[in-house]
């Protein structure tokens, strides 16, 4: 990686003044998104000859899932980049993403429940998939929590660090894992979760929702770092004023 | 190596000493275990088919709440500071204290365990199983364990803190230690692949954890 292409955008003014510029666009093309994505899934594409209608919330479910693991990802890369490059964002961009992960998950597993329940008859099924994103649900609620727990900033950031790269080792062990043990039990009556093959009139929409969901996470993620960023300031305002020199 | 055997001897010689958290250990793991029949009723066979999970979740708990004295009592006194800038490695020094800290807590729970297993009406032919799959699980709850620890030490209200952030990583401990009992309930060769498994979270978290946990203290310690 050169170290002088990841530290050039490394000073926060420079990214304030840039994700200023940036947000408008991303807002329009998210939002663009999500309308074309919607119709699509919504409207167009036609209902499942098993699931009718209700497959539909597959155009939620989906991206919210994916989103969710791909959050986890982007926290943990941040974690590494900030504990092995010293880069000065990567922790404001880690611990402005969980949140939002989080957010993700949770959405994934109520969607995941209100489809559960014409699907299989109750709100709560203890399927793989789904107990997958519950624990990765209290992955994040951990790695929150430190945030919360410890006050000073840098020493947050460098032990919150080592939890997500701790927790991303643990994901492939955890989905291992999950799938073992829900296969062991098998439930009485199979399931089938996905349906039938996905046809290109079920598939752009999904592809189009995961690219708004895409975007949707990085219009948050910067209003959120734009806001930590502030925070910090605030914080050494402050500090400085106590201290006398304000 | 002679600093390894030197820690892990003062950690084995101050647990022996303050007795007092084994024994809190094991009373914890007896009333939890005593709850579950007042919880679920005292139907014999039922409590037959969720004995292995129930003495498993259990070990779990009684070893999350030992977790607390591993680096706590050393932060408090300044040793760990010691420790942290001592010439020999920080990793090697941990995994001395998780080891003694497994043969001192985690070894004394897993004895206990049978006893319990008879208030649960455990199958006959699953005590030694059950047994097995703790010697070969159990340490990789006390790695696990440790890095959280060492991420939480010296933090108010750190006990919490440490439950949220550890539990979801025991998930896959629990689930092929029990299976591994469950398995050999179907057959004797069942269980064999889901002790291999078990040993191999245990080697890799006794490889990896120290890492992670020397990695914590020192941004504690700084």
């Amino acid at each position: 990686m050169d170290g002088n292409v990841i530290f050039k955008y490394a000073n926060p003014t420079r990214f304030m003044t840039l994700s200023r510029a940036m947000l408008p666009w991303l807002l329009v093309l998210t939002v663009a998104s999500f309308g074309i994505g919607l119709y699509g899934g919504l409207w167009i594409a036609p209902p499942d000859y098993q699931q009718g209608e209700t497959v539909r919330i597959m155009f939620v479910h989906v991206p919210a899932a994916w989103m969710a693991m791909a959050t986890y990802s982007f926290m943990a890369l941040a974690s590494l980049v900030g504990m092995v490059w010293k880069h000065p964002l990567a922790d404001v961009a880690a611990k402005s993403a969980a949140p939002i992960g989080a957010c993700f998950t949770f959405l994934a597993l109520v969607t995941g429940s209100l489809w559960g329940k014409p699907m299989w008859g109750t709100w709560w099924v203890w399927d793989a998939r789904l107990t997958s994103m519950l624990v990765l649900f209290f992955l994040y609620l951990g790695y929150i929590a430190i945030w919360q727990t410890i006050e000073e900033p840098v020493k947050a950031g460098r032990v919150a660090a080592i939890l997500a790269m701790v927790g991303f080792v643990n994901i492939p062990i955890i989905k291992f894992s999950v799938d073992w043990w829900n296969t062991l039990h098998q439930p009485a009556s199979i399931m089938r979760m996905d349906g039938p093959a996905i046809y290109i009139s079920i598939l752009w929409p999904l592809l189009v929702m995961i690219l708004g969901f895409s975007l949707l996470f990085s219009v948050l993620l910067l209003v959120a770092m734009r806001s930590e960023i502030i925070r910090r300031r605030i914080r050494s305002i402050r500090i400085a004023k106590i201290e006398g020199f304000g | 190596m002679s600093e390894f055997i030197a820690i892990f001897k003062r950690d084995v010689r101050l647990a022996a000493a303050q007795g007092g958290g084994l024994g809190l250990a094991i009373g914890f793991f007896l009333i939890v275990v005593s709850l579950f029949p007042f919880g679920i009723g005292p139907d014999l066979k039922l409590l037959a088919r969720v004995a292995p999970g129930i003495l498993w979740i259990a070990l779990l708990l009684s070893v999350l709440l030992s977790l607390d004295r591993l680096f706590q009592a050393d932060f408090e006194d300044g040793s760990l500071e010691q420790m942290v800038v001592a010439r020999a490695p920080l990793e090697m020094i941990v995994f001395a204290k998780v080891l003694a800290h497994w043969m001192t807590t985690g070894v004394p729970l897993i004895l206990a365990t049978p006893v319990l297993g008879l208030f649960l009406n455990l199958d006959e032919q699953a005590f030694g199983i059950l047994v097995l799959s703790m010697v070969i699980g159990t340490p990789a709850l006390n790695f696990v364990g440790a890095a959280g620890a060492a991420l939480t030490v010296g933090i108010r209200r750190g006990g919490l803190l440490l439950s949220l952030i550890v539990l979801p990583l025991y998930v896959p401990i629990l689930v092929f230690g029990v299976s591994a009992i469950q398995s050999s309930l179907t057959g004797p060769s069942g269980s064999l692949q889901t002790m291999m498994i078990l040993a191999a979270l245990t080697l890799g978290s006794a490889a990896l954890a120290p890492f992670a946990a020397a990695a914590a203290l020192r941004v504690h310690l700084r």
